[in-house]
């Protein structure tokens, strides 16, 4: 087994250099000038100087390994500084720099992840609570209504684009109904009852319309995976030596079913990141994917750069998580 | 129950036999009646069909123009004379959601035939060339783990000025959007081509081209690339639904086209803010975004359906 992890984490390593590498070329190759912010009236050769200070005629490789340090050895050091307050070596490091608010980026984006986390974690919870269920009774009930109604729903919902559903649930729920509010108010400090209600009030649109495209895709890929299972021998055999049919489904079934979905539940963590980028456009929820739209609108380099680093670094980890899980659950696997 | 069956299936042998010579029934002809007992793809098709026709006919016949301005007519709600209303220029909804169709099908449907040509081209290599094949699909897995949402949004930040004014507002971007959809969407296509590619490979009509001498150009032409059809063309449908919702999120974001060239998605973007005065332009051009990849969607499980010979004999 650790033989297996080992080895898929020596695949995964590559890949998060060629990506950090990717990235950063886009960025690099991109047309623009780190000294056009500067007045004009700055004569052309002190210009060429301070960009000389700046390394930007410095060789491509020698800057994308710069970074690199940076991203991945400066910077978690000193979040680990601030986390546990102690100080490691002499705590002079060149931090990655915001163009827009001049502090370091990682402290804007540990500011902004609690928000992306706590609403966009509850809407993937939800969506497998209902997704699975669904999935189940779906296959277990082949072409019932039962199945043919969650056949049909779930394919509107994977169709239909978030942006689509939360404003129609804008619409109706917040414009014409009044029910729930119609943005995410991210100071609100749940303090006592009516602070909690309030909370709950405004989770549920997002949630909600998150929940249900998440849940479309996963109940789909679950009934499949049933409909695979339920017609394999063992499924006789089990029937055959008599056990009963809720138990045939649930320790058999199930759990053999379970193996691929886990998988692609693992694959979809880093999409939480994704989905943020237009769900807290919707509701006006200032985390992640707010954070990396209006840096990209205010041309905030730095900012952009590590935001997708970390999404893509943590897409590459999930795929690992995946692959391990999978390695575990299933043992056929691991012996490719 | 049994008499019945076996007095059907001697009529249907009668018939046959008492047809003036074989009947003659095409690959073609069997898809074809296999995909129409599909009721969503078939359902499908005739939406996708309409919007298709209503999108590049319907501007001509339309008493409005897509960008005349009637200031006098600004947010006016559906009525007969406009069924989607007006926007705040008093432009009218529905001539604008036809233009904005013609735009969001045309990169949709380049931008599918570039993924597919990618994900076809790069399978193919990958599944006939053992040599090729790790590192094609190190690539692949390279590709499967980029976050592609940020990173489509940092590429349109970044290039959209200097394409512009390269080759024209409309030009340049809508070059970038099909060009960034096709090269983050080829992947699946690439993984299940080449595994089809694989066992096609081995089996013996393959073989025999081989030993006559074929050359391995003809043989990749000629009798592997027929022998993929199907799961390119489920992924050409499915590839076209992502295309549009992908392009529809670009523009709801504010990075896709300007609101002079009106997407679905650009559209739907402008009308947010207009939310609570005239809710029929988010509804609109949302439904029509809805519809085309529900339709497109369903297209895709149809064919998938239609092209699995497993499921036609039945």
């Amino acid at each position: 087994m650790l033989w297996f992890i080992g080895r898929r984490t020596a695949i995964a390593l590559p890949t998060l250099v060629a990506i950090s590498f990717i990235i950063f070329a886009i960025l690099d190759l991109a047309p623009g000038d780190p000294t056009s912010h500067l007045p004009l009236t700055i004569p052309a050769e002190v210009r060429e100087q301070i960009r000389e200070t700046m390394g930007v005629n410095d060789p491509f490789l020698v800057k994308w390994f710069l970074w690199v340090k940076q991203v991945m050895i400066h910077e978690p050091i000193s979040l680990i500084e601030q986390l546990f307050n102690i100080q490691i070596g002499s705590g002079d490091r060149t931090r990655v720099i915001s163009w827009q608010s001049r502090g370091p980026v990682v402290e804007t984006i540990a500011e902004r992840l609690p928000q992306t986390t706590w609403v966009m974690g509850l809407a993937f919870v939800f969506g497998i609570l209902i997704a699975v269920p669904v999935g189940v009774i779906s296959a277990y009930k082949q072409y019932s209504v039962f199945d043919q109604i969650g056949t049909f729903i779930s394919m509107v919902g994977y169709s239909v684009p978030t942006f689509f559903t939360g404003l129609l649930a804008i619409v109706i729920f917040s414009v014409k109904l009044g029910w729930f509010p119609s943005y995410y108010d991210t100071t609100l400090e749940v303090t006592d009852w009516s602070s909690f209600v309030a909370q709950i009030r405004q989770i549920v649109l997002p949630v909600g319309v998150l929940s249900m495209f998440n849940a479309a895709a996963l109940s789909r890929f679950t009934r499949s995976s049933m409909l695979d299972n339920l017609s394999e021998d063992y499924v006789r055999t089990a029937r055959s030596k008599g056990l009963k049919e809720k138990r045939v489904l649930v320790r058999h079934v199930l759990r053999n079913s379970l193996i691929p979905v886990v998988t692609l539940i693992a694959l979809q963590v880093p999409g939480i990141f994704a989905g943020a980028l237009i769900t807290e456009q919707i509701f006006r929820i200032n985390g992640i994917g707010h954070l990396l739209i209006s840096s990209i609108h205010g041309g905030d380099i730095p900012m952009v750069q590590t935001l997708s680093f970390l999404i893509a670094a943590l897409t590459v980890a999930f795929n690992l998580v995946a692959d391990v899980v999978y390695g575990i659950l299933d043992p056929r696997i691991r012996y490719d | 129950m049994t008499e019945m069956q076996s007095h059907g299936s001697s009529e249907g042998v009668s018939v046959i036999a008492s047809g003036a010579g074989p009947r003659h029934r095409s690959l073609r002809g069997d898809v074809w009646r296999q995909f129409r007992r599909h009721k969503g793809a078939l359902v499908g098709l005739c939406v996708f069909v309409f919007v298709t026709v209503a999108s590049f006919i319907g501007p001509h016949l339309m008493p409005y123009d897509a960008v005349e301005i009637d200031v006098k007519m600004r947010n006016l709600g559906p009525s007969w004379s406009h069924p989607l209303g007006t926007d705040n220029l008093g432009r009218d909804m529905v001539a604008r959601s036809m233009v904005g169709g013609q735009i969001s099908l045309l990169v949709a449907i380049t931008a599918m035939a570039l993924s597919v040509f990618l994900g076809t081209a790069i399978g193919v290599l990958a599944g006939f060339f053992r040599r090729l094949d790790g590192v094609l699909m190190r690539f692949t897995d390279l590709f499967l783990a980029l976050p592609v949402l940020p990173l489509l949004l940092v590429i349109i930040m970044l290039f959209r000025d200097s394409l512009r004014s390269a080759f024209g507002p409309e030009q340049g971007i809508f070059m970038l959007i099909v060009f960034i959809i096709g090269v983050t969407s080829w992947m699946q296509t690439a993984r299940v081509v080449r595994g089809e590619v694989l066992s096609i490979k081995q089996q013996e009509f393959v073989a025999a081209a081989h030993s006559i001498g074929t050359r391995r150009r003809n043989v990749i032409f000629r009798h592997i690339l027929p022998n993929c059809l199907s799961p390119v063309m489920v992924a050409a449908a499915l590839g076209m639904a992502v295309a549009i919702i992908t392009e529809s999120a670009l523009s709801f974001l504010g990075l896709g086209f300007p609101s002079d060239f009106p997407t679905w998605g650009r559209l739907l973007y402008d009308g947010k803010d207009f939310i609570n005065l005239t809710p029929m332009r988010v509804v609109g051009p949302g439904l029509l975004i809805s519809l085309t990849v529900i339709s497109v969607n369903f297209i895709g499980d149809g064919l998938r359906d239609a092209l699995d010979p497993k499921l036609r004999s039945r």
